[in-house]
């Protein structure tokens, strides 16, 4: 099958997390990941991004399909009901407004500035060496260091379903995936 | 002379994700999701060769035989 140019949007995810191991404060970009899916499924009413430009999907696929770190399993049940991927959905949305409160915090003064990296939730990463100091308020660090957090969790969350289950079983409950889902079912349908 | 009966992918529709893995890998471009709520297969063109089934994350299709 041809290369189309959205193939290659791996390389966009690997620069992504790469670059926050040099400087936090390109975290600030995942926010595109965030927007365009659900600008395109608010605007169009597919579920585009998914389909063609995740490039999180495609690193997943690459490292589970041709480096073949995948067990190629099917992914249990429960997993793929609504309960659970409706359920990760809010969970995730707790944790993602936790962090808009820290990051609230921090530009109100009340809290210093973590220079930690949580991963799954729960694991405080020294992350210091990716923080030069910014002309802005500290509080704009404080949201890189949060949305990095929640990017490689689900990273490294991915990569585990990716293992244990089908390559990009991360799509089953990926929240972003779930939520354009909804926008476009909230559609009715009209494309 | 044994004639092989002809199989097509079915989706499961309600537990399907659309996130498009099937289309990605259908050699015949028979399957596509419609407008991002599940995939649909176009059983003139499906040809049964399984390859969606297998790559499908959610495990959601199965290739069915279909009467002649």
């Amino acid at each position: 099958m041809k290369k189309r140019w959205y193939d290659y949007l791996w390389i966009v995810e690997l620069t992504y997390l790469a670059l926050g191991f040099f400087n936090i404060l390109f975290a600030w970009l995942g926010l595109l990941f965030f927007f365009i899916p659900l600008i395109i499924s608010a605007v169009r009413g597919t579920k585009g991004y998914c389909n063609h430009y995740c490039g999180r999907g495609q690193v997943f696929g690459l490292l589970g399909g041709r480096f073949g770190l995948s067990r190629k399993k099917d992914i249990p049940k429960w997993m793929r009901s609504k309960w659970f991927r409706y359920g990760f959905l809010i969970f995730f949305f707790i944790m993602f407004f936790q962090m808009l409160w820290n990051t609230y915090l921090v530009f109100a003064g009340v809290q210093d500035l973590r220079q930690a990296v949580t991963l799954l939730w729960t694991f405080k990463l020294p992350w210091h060496w990716a923080y030069h100091g910014t002309l802005l308020h500290p509080g704009v660090a404080q949201f890189a260091f949060g949305f990095y957090s929640v990017m490689l969790t689900s990273t490294v969350l991915g990569l585990v379903t990716m293992v244990l289950f089908k390559p990009r079983s991360w799509c089953v409950y990926c929240p972003m995936g779930t939520m354009t889902q909804l926008i476009c079912k909230a559609r009715g349908g009209k494309g | 002379m044994g004639t092989r009966k002809k199989r097509r992918a079915v989706v499961d529709a309600g537990a399907c994700v659309a996130c498009g893995c099937c289309a990605k890998v259908c050699p015949v471009s028979a399957i596509e999701v419609w407008r991002g709520i599940r995939a649909v297969v176009n059983g003139e063109v499906c040809v049964g060769c399984g390859r969606c089934e297998r790559e499908c994350p959610a495990s959601v299709i199965e290739l069915q035989e279909v009467q002649p």
